[in-house]
């Protein structure tokens, strides 16, 4: 017998009676006044800044600064300029010297301060993780209030990767002192536009 | 001589400003859990449909289980079932020998350590990197994580700059954290770029999608996963959790339960391998099949390894993580362990005040103490118990069920105390190691509820 069907095997004997999912009563949750604001506040208390914008071009002048730097700088949002389609198929040597990306998000969480991004707006998976400064661009009307909302309005099986960032990396592992820059971005800037 | 819980934490408390240090800090991370919980008004809630949740899960397992792998399948990952920790190593060895591989790191994954995939690998040649933080300073020092959630923290900053001095080369004295935290972010960034192979720990596993979901702060899991050729991810099977719309009920409760953090930093979603990708995922069992039959401990398998229990559990923040010696300390793998080995996990159950307080923070409700109180009536009924303890129990027995001999032992005691204090004060009797005995109160309760009980009434 192979391991897959003794272990479904000795599963289906011992597994107890079938019990029911839990309905998730929406009107439990906590609401917030205002989600911009409440995101605001949680994504700063863990390390991440957070910038309202009028209009998606004023990122565009930042954007051509960045690039001017002579740094690498990689840009995966349509709207602000030409995109770094190329980064696609970089491999992680090419992308250790990347000091910023410019990246789109679908939804921002009000009670954590995560936001969502799909692989496709990462363009390679890499990205938002080797870069040393993240720039994350997202809606003000995207912003809901807790995880439940924020998976209503994603797919996480859409494509083959995605993921909440919450802030830049970080680690507490000596002696609980908080260091931000683990082994992610230094610092995550969210930009959310009105 | 057979190591202890007792034993180890022994040594662990001789050092007596650290142990305070550590109890310290250890409520220190309770209380940010406290602060996080509290800013929820649907806390308790939350608690209940993630128990719920995980409750149906354990109920449907057989199905929960084919539908992922038939899911994960279609999305291209490998999936491989793993009867125990052999067969899980078995099985990784196979695919880095099949790739010729060399480079290889993992983030934090606690199957492994249960495995002990680490050094069955290091038995063939191979070597992991550690990519955490904290377990490649306790891989440095050939320690096992002590904490599941924080692997270093039975450690100071100086032992840290000691050990990162001599493998990495970092000023001598030099204790700044952030120092620290740089030298090694700029060591393992080499080892992520060379990687052949990058092994994550799976946090949840979802049926619907046959995709799996991995949290970190640091983002290791990510840099690795993203860079290698070839994913391993590895999952005790009681990872699996319904559907997709399930994640925000646990990913509420995870970070808030183990740190305090409204979200961890990175929670990747992972369901098909990018291009020219190898993905596999290693379903464990390891006797939580056999502990899903055992209906007073299968609540176990709700487990989300928060460590909100280790992190307020007083014997553990007084002992240390070494002292469980075992991969999960701490209450819950005090339930744990002894489905793994009864007899070699035998003490751990007895680690414990039976305060309750594991099963008030406990994010899916498991009745940890219950079951802490449960296994050791398992243990002493296979005679697994100290001959001492029982000898000590019978005594227990033969007193508590015979009254007059109960009130002849009170007050023989209480005369002892206070005419002769040194035939209890002695090193004979554990009750007094490191405690002053307590000054005899001049007359039993019943003594005093006869004299008085009766007049006191109307």
């Amino acid at each position: 017998m192979s391991a897959r069907e003794k272990i479904l095997n000795t599963i289906a004997i011992n597994q107890p009676e079938l019990t029911a999912l839990p309905l998730i009563d929406r009107n439990a949750l906590i609401r917030y006044e205002d989600v911009y604001a409440q995101f605001k506040t949680v994504l700063e208390s863990i390390g991440g800044k957070v910038e309202l914008v009028q209009d998606i071009t004023e990122l565009k002048e930042q954007l051509i600064a960045d690039k001017a730097s002579g740094n690498f700088v990689v840009n995966t949002i349509a709207a602000l300029g030409d995109v770094d389609d190329q980064v696609v198929s970089f491999t992680a040597s090419e992308l250790e010297k990347l000091e910023k990306a410019y990246i789109k998000g679908t939804v921002g969480v009000a009670e954590n301060g995560a936001v969502w991004i799909y692989e496709s707006q990462m363009v390679n998976r890499l990205l938002p993780f080797i870069c040393q400064h993240l720039i994350v661009v997202i809606d003000k009307k995207d912003i809901v209030p807790t995880m439940h909302q924020a998976y209503d309005s994603i797919d996480v099986a859409k494509e083959g990767f995605g993921a909440f960032i919450a802030g830049p990396s970080k680690t507490a592992d000596i002696e609980q002192s908080l260091v931000i820059g683990a082994h992610g971005a230094r610092s995550a800037t969210i930009y959310v536009i009105e | 001589m057979k190591t202890t819980h007792a034993a180890l934490a022994e040594k662990f408390i001789a050092d007596e400003p650290r142990t305070d240090w550590h109890d310290e800090t250890l409520w220190f991370v309770r209380e940010k859990r406290d602060k996080a919980a509290h800013g929820l008004p649907e806390w308790e809630q939350l608690r209940e449909w993630g128990s719920q949740i995980k409750n149906h899960t354990l109920s449907n397992l057989y199905n929960y289980l084919k539908e992922f792998e038939e899911k994960a399948v279609a999305n291209g990952i490998k999936v491989h079932w793993a009867a125990d920790g052999d067969e899980h190593n078995k099985i990784i060895h196979e695919i880095i020998r099949k790739h010729n591989i060399q480079k290889i790191v993992k983030s934090k994954s606690m199957l492994t350590e249960e495995c002990h995939l680490n050094e069955y690998l290091q038995e063939h040649g191979i070597e992991v990197v550690d990519t955490d933080l904290g377990e490649r300073i306790v891989q440095f020092r050939k320690e096992p994580p002590s904490h599941i959630v924080l692997p270093a923290i039975h450690l100071k900053k100086e032992d840290v700059s000691a050990t990162f001095h001599e493998h990495l080369g970092t000023e001598k004295g030099n204790n700044d954290p952030q120092y620290l935290t740089e030298a090694a972010r700029q060591h393992l960034r080499d080892k992520f770029v060379q990687s052949q192979l990058a092994i994550t720990g799976v946090n949840f596993a979802v049926a619907e999608t046959g995709g799996f979901v991995v949290c970190t702060n640091e983002g290791n899991a990510d840099m690795g996963a993203h860079t290698a050729p070839v994913h391993i991810a590895c999952m005790g099977f009681e990872k699996i959790i319904p559907k997709a719309e399930h994640l925000s009920v646990f990913l509420r409760l995870l970070a808030r339960s183990a740190t305090g953090q409204p979200i961890t930093t990175y929670s990747s979603h992972f369901h098909k391998p990018r291009p020219n990708q190898e993905m596999h995922i290693v379903l464990v069992d390891n006797g939580r099949s056999r502990q899903l039959g055992r209906e007073d401990f299968r609540n176990s398998l709700k487990c989300i390894r928060c460590a909100a229990c280790f992190n307020t559990c007083p014997v553990y923040r007084r002992s240390g993580g070494h002292s469980y010696h075992t991969a999960v300390a701490g209450p819950i793998g005090s339930i744990l362990n002894p489905n793994l080995d009864m007899k070699a996990n035998a003490d751990l159950p007895f680690a414990s005040t039976l305060c309750g307080s594991c099963t008030n923070v406990c994010p899916v409700k498991i009745n940890i103490h219950e079951q802490l109180w449960k296994w050791r009536q398992v243990i002493a009924a296979e005679g697994y118990v100290a001959t001492s303890k029982k000898i000590g129990m019978k005594g227990m027995d033969f007193l508590l069920s015979k009254p007059k001999v109960y009130r002849f032992a009170g007050k023989m005691g209480r005369w002892m105390i206070r005419i002769v204090p040194f035939v209890v004060n002695n090193k004979l009797n554990v009750w007094y190691k490191q405690r002053e005995m307590p000054e005899p109160p001049k007359e039993s309760f019943r003594d005093w509820y006869l004299k008085n009980g009766k007049t006191n009434k109307k």
